[in-house]
């Protein structure tokens, strides 16, 4: 953990007192920042490989065969002319998607069916098995790496000082909306309003809440903590809101890094690579 | 002011075309270090697997107890999956004979190998259970299940004191090839072997228990996924060690790439 992480000017760039650099990240930060940018990357791969095994997601504890208890299910199914589409039917409403979901035309051109398509997934053809080692290999780096950030966070400071929401921020969250909305982003050390709920939610509510529901649907861990699946509403809603916070964490990211590309790409990943960060010229530093 | 946006957005644009062709050309990037014989893969495997077995054992330990549900919680028929209806011409002649001559053999690292007919299984301690059934690719399905506890067909045979698992030998052939046919195979360890819910069942949802579903007799394991649960059983062996059965991993799936331990 870095001592000097609080507002510095980096003595370097103190001529240039106009726009000075500051340490604004955490080592713990920068390198939990990567460890789940990576995992993640094959957490969602290889969990859609393994949603391609049974590609339909239920409500309550178990998948109903002989009743619909589906809210989404993803195929293919032969058309009137004899045709096949895929398809994708969200609670009880189909909609067309092939070349996308159902069936996908693979690197030759040719139809193959499988819900998410192979180039979404790991390994890029249908192996369950594959995909579940490559999962939990990650799942348990996700979650450790979850664990130590929390840890770390707590202790330097950066859980309270720069994630949590005070009171007084959330006064400020009109104006950080329509600064957001008109593309206009102010550089200084603490992050603004909107950055805090959505680091927030993702770290202290999606990520436990996909570790949760992870866990809900090992039958292991539902012997040492029935519980847990219990509140999260059995088996099969565990599984359906794993996915459901996935498409979140999905959503997330697009955003994420739209927002870096409107702040300033460079200096964003500078940031979250060695921790030096510009800040505006105006901007008062520090506290 | 302007060339930095010219060059900001020159990047941008060259960045994006790399990454969207770097996704689009998928995910084949992996497949090559994620072969089943691939060391990446291996050690992907043994290090994950490991840990969630440790760390469950750690936390269920040995008599920890799967969910049990009510009658109203049987909604529908028990899923079948695999085979279904062995073709095997010994197993359909004791089908035909409505398994009357049917026997499990106990054998291996024990003191009394057994040979058992059904009645002589079903005269034994009987428990039942309503469970969730959680397959591999993640559905699930409640249904009642009855049999005679594992422990006490152990306990009958007397385990040796070197045996580390027990094997299942079964009699469904689920694979043809060219080396020859292979019958499915699974197997568990001590802990959840002597697992008060572990059962050898030979009744669901009240009735005698279907073809489909493993007739005549099955395994439970509860806190395991359903590959873990082997039908069509004639065999239990009790072994010191998983290598000189089938590939080494333990189990029919297992040797195709699946965990051995499946509590997750």
């Amino acid at each position: 953990m870095n001592s000097d992480s609080a507002s510095m000017g980096d003595p370097q760039a103190a001529g240039s007192a106009k726009r000075p650099l500051i340490h604004r990240q955490f080592l713990s930060t920068r390198l939990t920042h990567w460890i789940w940018a990576f995992s993640l990357f094959f957490l969602l791969l290889s969990g859609l490989q393994i949603f391609n095994a049974h590609p339909a997601l239920y409500i309550g504890d178990q998948s109903g065969f002989t009743f619909d208890n589906a809210v989404l299910r993803i195929g293919a199914e032969r058309t009137s002319d004899a045709g096949r589409i895929g398809y994708t039917e969200i609670f009880g409403t189909k909609f067309e998607t092939t070349e996308w979901l159902g069936l996908y035309r693979d690197g030759n051109g040719i139809i193959q069916s499988s819900a998410f398509p192979g180039w979404m997934t790991i390994p890029s053809f249908y192996d369950l098995a594959t995909g579940r080692v490559v999962h939990f290999f990650f799942a348990w780096i996700f979650a450790i790496t979850l664990l130590a950030w929390l840890i770390a966070s707590i202790f330097n400071g950066h859980l309270r000082r720069d994630i949590l929401p005070r009171w007084r921020d959330l006064s400020a969250l009109p104006r950080d909306i329509a600064n957001h909305v008109r593309l206009r982003f102010h550089h200084k050390r603490d992050y603004n309003i909107l950055q805090k709920l959505s680091y927030a939610g993702v770290l202290l509510v999606l990520m436990p809440l996909m570790i949760a529901t992870g866990l809900a649907m090992s039958p292991g861990f539902n012997s040492a903590a029935p519980w847990l699946v219990e509140i999260l509403g059995g088996r099969q809603t565990a599984r359906t809101i794993h996915f459901a916070t996935m498409l979140l964490l999905v959503g997330f990211f697009v955003i994420h890094i739209l927002m870096v590309l409107a702040a300033g790409p460079l200096n964003e990943l500078r940031s979250i690579v060695t921790g030096w960060y510009r800040t505006d010229a105006a901007e008062k530093e520090g506290r | 002011m302007n060339k930095l946006v010219m060059n900001r957005r020159k990047l941008l644009t060259a960045g994006s075309v790399a990454g969207s062709s770097a996704l689009l050309s998928g995910c084949d990037a992996f497949d090559g270090m994620l072969r089943g014989d691939s060391p990446v893969r291996g050690f992907m495997e043994s290090t994950a697997n490991g840990l969630s077995y440790r760390v469950q054992r750690f936390l269920i330990g040995g008599h920890a107890l799967a969910q049990e549900f009510a009658e109203a919680d049987i909604l529908q028929p028990m899923r079948p999956n695999g085979i279904t209806a062995p073709s095997d011409g010994a197993y359909k002649d004791l089908q035909a004979g409505g398994f009357a001559d049917y026997r499990l053999q106990v054998g291996g690292l024990v003191q009394k190998p057994l040979s058992l007919s059904l009645d002589e299984l079903m005269a034994m301690p009987t428990r039942t259970q309503i469970t969730r059934h959680d397959c591999v690719e993640g559905w699930s399905c409640i249904a009642k299940w009855t049999g005679v506890p594992l422990s006490a067909v152990l306990d009958r045979a007397v385990v040796k004191s070197e045996a580390r698992f027990v094997l299942f030998r079964c009699m469904d052939t689920i694979e043809k090839s060219l080396s020859g046919e292979v019958k499915y195979y699974e197997s568990i360890d001590l802990v959840d072997a002597r697992h008060p819910q572990t059962i050898l069942a030979y009744g669901m949802n009240g009735e005698r228990l279907p073809v489909p579903n493993g007739a005549p007799l099955r395994l439970r394991v509860e806190r395991q996924l359903g590959y873990k649960m082997a039908k069509y059983i004639h065999a239990i062996e009790l072994v010191d060690s998983l290598q000189p059965i089938g590939a080494g991993a333990g189990g029919y799936w297992e040797d195709r790439g699946y965990e051995w331990y499946a509590g997750i």
